[in-house]
């Protein structure tokens, strides 16, 4: 019988500990996750338990005695068909209020790999739910996992820890927003049917844009393109008539020369009145005339400049990340107490 | 009333409380960290603000007999309120980022400038309408209308900024919350339009009592008010054409404005022989 005092504990590895080698062995579907929670559920020291499992980190957070713990890596070794010293190379444990502080900085997006994202924090959420469903936590980790959303949204709002975009993509989207604010009634056209055209090109969908135009040297890969985007294709010969009433133009064609020559954006400009036109060059060698530039109500930016946004964006998150760390142990600080008392509390 | 609450303190407060809600947004701007509840603090500033100057420019409309534009001192407060009355309704209409902060800069600015200026609140205009409303209500839409256009002005700052910030690749600090160019283009064309509109209905009014009495405005007031109107009726024209867009527009704006208030000075002396005045000590 045990008398020890249960801990509350995290096992886990996770993209700093694991190569993806490792990670693709541990990583948890849904059988060997019910593998898994039919072991810790029959395993006599096991009160409590949650995985999140993302493509960067398989993480156990649970309740129980210590023995139990160390039990677990035996059990994961056996489900996941590694080995044991695999796993005891990858896998870190905290224990206690070092636990509480992972999970915040988990949910908070802290610990992943593009630092401020927000998926993790829906990944998270949806983990609880699971184990919540399935009646895998208890008093301690309910509190603990709601706490760690509360912590999460105050990091989001009160620091800078989110803001600003971290891919070209992304980042001509916010720019576009800058320019015209929304982006629900813009016309986006596509010049080359390369694959970074496209994936800009669904970046604006995400954020609203409905007029989507592709145009292409040779029409059929104008009209495979379109369809991936649900917009329309076009010949690169109506591209006069389609500069003009587009808003958005996002160019990665593989010609050597100028595509979007300056003459051709004057002319465009001329037919559009007050409208501004932004100009998103994403080709190597480059598609815009630079020179285009330098008319008014014209904005262009290329590879390199879309690049240092997304780098500075990224510097900037990465200097909160000492503050968002200090908030959070201010936190764990005060829920600590609480969980403490619960662990001492003798089940019922 | 308190000798405390004469109008002059009351316009202080209200020039502070601006001053205020500036200095307030501008360090939340700074240090990049808009905390939640911003807007709720810089409103109540500027809705104090506002709130003291109304009751200071009401105890000086009392004492002067009518509406309070008998001098440069008067007339400045009076178009530092009129902006912040068109910001209530177009920040809250909008929500236009960052208007409030530069609202609350250039009324506090305007406001803490004429009262630091002695020299302009020298002399009072008693009755200087008469007890002809149409008069005052002519006036007060003129001066109203230059509020309106200082706001304007603002909007045109805000748009040249994030012109230039998108232009030249400098997108931090202050750059980030600005609103988009496509929005304060169309904020732009809409107060332009909004202002002419004022000084249109305000010439009219005047014109019709000018008529029965052509001696009683100066040409030189008859034409800075004409040509000032003139001058933004054909900026408006250009815009509704498509002729004078985006920054050239927004220039033409912000300078139309220096103009506009450099145009009050002879506006106001021309009447000053016309109208008893009250020496202040």
């Amino acid at each position: 019988m045990e008398t020890t005092t249960p801990v509350l504990f995290f096992l886990g590895a996770t993209h700093h500990t694991a190569p993806l080698a490792i990670r693709e062995k541990l990583a948890l579907d849904d059988n060997r996750t019910a593998a898994l929670a039919a072991k810790l559920q029959a395993a006599p020291g096991v009160k409590e338990f949650a995985f999140v499992n993302t493509c960067n980190r398989v993480e156990l957070y649970g309740v129980g005695h210590a023995g139990a713990v160390a039990g677990f890596i035996n059990t994961l070794a056996e489900v996941t068909g590694c080995t044991d010293a695999e796993i005891n190379a990858v896998v870190k444990s905290h224990i206690g209020h070092h636990a509480i502080e992972h999970l915040f900085s988990v949910a908070s997006g802290l610990d992943s790999q593009i630092v401020g994202e927000t998926e993790i924090l829906g990944q998270v959420k949806d983990a609880y739910d699971k184990a919540l469903a399935r009646h895998w936590t208890g008093p301690v980790l309910n509190r603990v996992f709601q706490k760690t959303f509360q912590a999460a949204k105050h990091i989001r709002t009160n620091t800078g820890i989110g803001a600003g975009q971290i891919s070209i993509a992304t980042v001509a989207v916010d720019l576009a927003g800058r320019i015209f604010g929304e982006l629900t009634t813009t016309k986006v056209l596509v010049v080359g049917s390369g694959d970074i055209g496209l994936k800009t090109a669904q970046a604006f969908q995400s954020r609203g844009a409905t007029s989507i135009t592709v145009a292409s040297r040779t029409l059929s890969n104008a009209e495979a393109a379109a369809a991936q985007t649900g917009g329309w294709a076009a010949s690169l010969a109506e591209l006069p008539e389609l500069l003009a009433a587009a808003d958005i133009v996002a160019s990665s064609t593989s010609a050597p020369g100028f595509v979007l020559t300056k003459d051709l954006v004057a002319a465009a400009m001329k037919r559009r009145a007050a409208r501004p036109l932004f100009l998103i060059d994403l080709a190597l060698p480059r598609d815009v005339d630079p020179a285009a530039a330098a008319m008014a109500n014209v904005f262009v930016y290329n590879l390199d400049d879309l690049a240092k946004i997304a780098e500075a964006n990224l510097a900037q998150r990465e200097a909160e990340v000492a503050r968002c760390r200090a908030i959070l142990a201010e936190r764990t600080a005060a829920l600590w107490p609480q969980v403490a008392q619960s662990l001492n509390r003798p089940a019922g | 009333m308190s000798t405390l609450l004469t109008d002059r303190a009351l316009l202080w407060l209200g020039a502070l409380l601006y001053l205020a809600g500036f200095l307030t947004g501008l360090v939340a701007l700074l240090r990049r960290q808009p905390r939640p509840g911003l807007r709720t603090i810089l409103n109540t500033l500027l809705i104090g603000g506002w709130g003291f100057q109304m009751a200071g420019l009401y105890v000086r409309g009392m004492a002067v007999g009518g509406c309070p534009l008998g001098n440069t001192f008067e007339i400045l407060q009076f178009v530092a309120w009129s902006a912040m009355v068109v910001y209530f309704f177009v920040g809250t209409t909008l929500h236009v980022t960052l208007l409030g902060l530069f609202t609350a800069g250039y009324a506090a600015a305007l406001a803490l400038v004429s009262l630091l200026v002695p020299h302009w609140d020298l002399t009072r205009g008693l009755k200087i309408f008469g007890n002809n409303p149409w008069i005052e209500l002519h006036a007060a839409l003129a001066v109203f209308s230059y509020g309106v256009f200082g706001l304007l002005a603002m909007t045109s700052l805000m748009h040249l900024l994030q012109s230039w910030s998108l232009k030249h690749k400098r997108l931090n600090g202050l750059f980030w919350f600005l609103p988009s160019v496509v929005q304060l283009d169309q904020i732009n064309y809409r107060t332009l339009i909004l202002g002419v509109g004022l000084l249109s209905i305000s010439l009219g009014v005047g014109a019709s009592w000018w008529v029965r009495d052509t001696a009683s405005v100066d040409v030189p007031k008859l034409a800075v008010t004409l040509g000032v109107w003139g001058a933004y009726l054909l900026v408006g024209l250009l815009r509704w054409r498509a002729r004078l867009v985006a920054v050239r527009f927004a220039w033409v704006c912000l300078v139309m404005f220096i103009i506009a208030l450099l145009s009050l000075g002879p506006v106001n002396s021309s009447r000053h022989h016309q109208v008893p005045l009250i020496h202040q000590r």
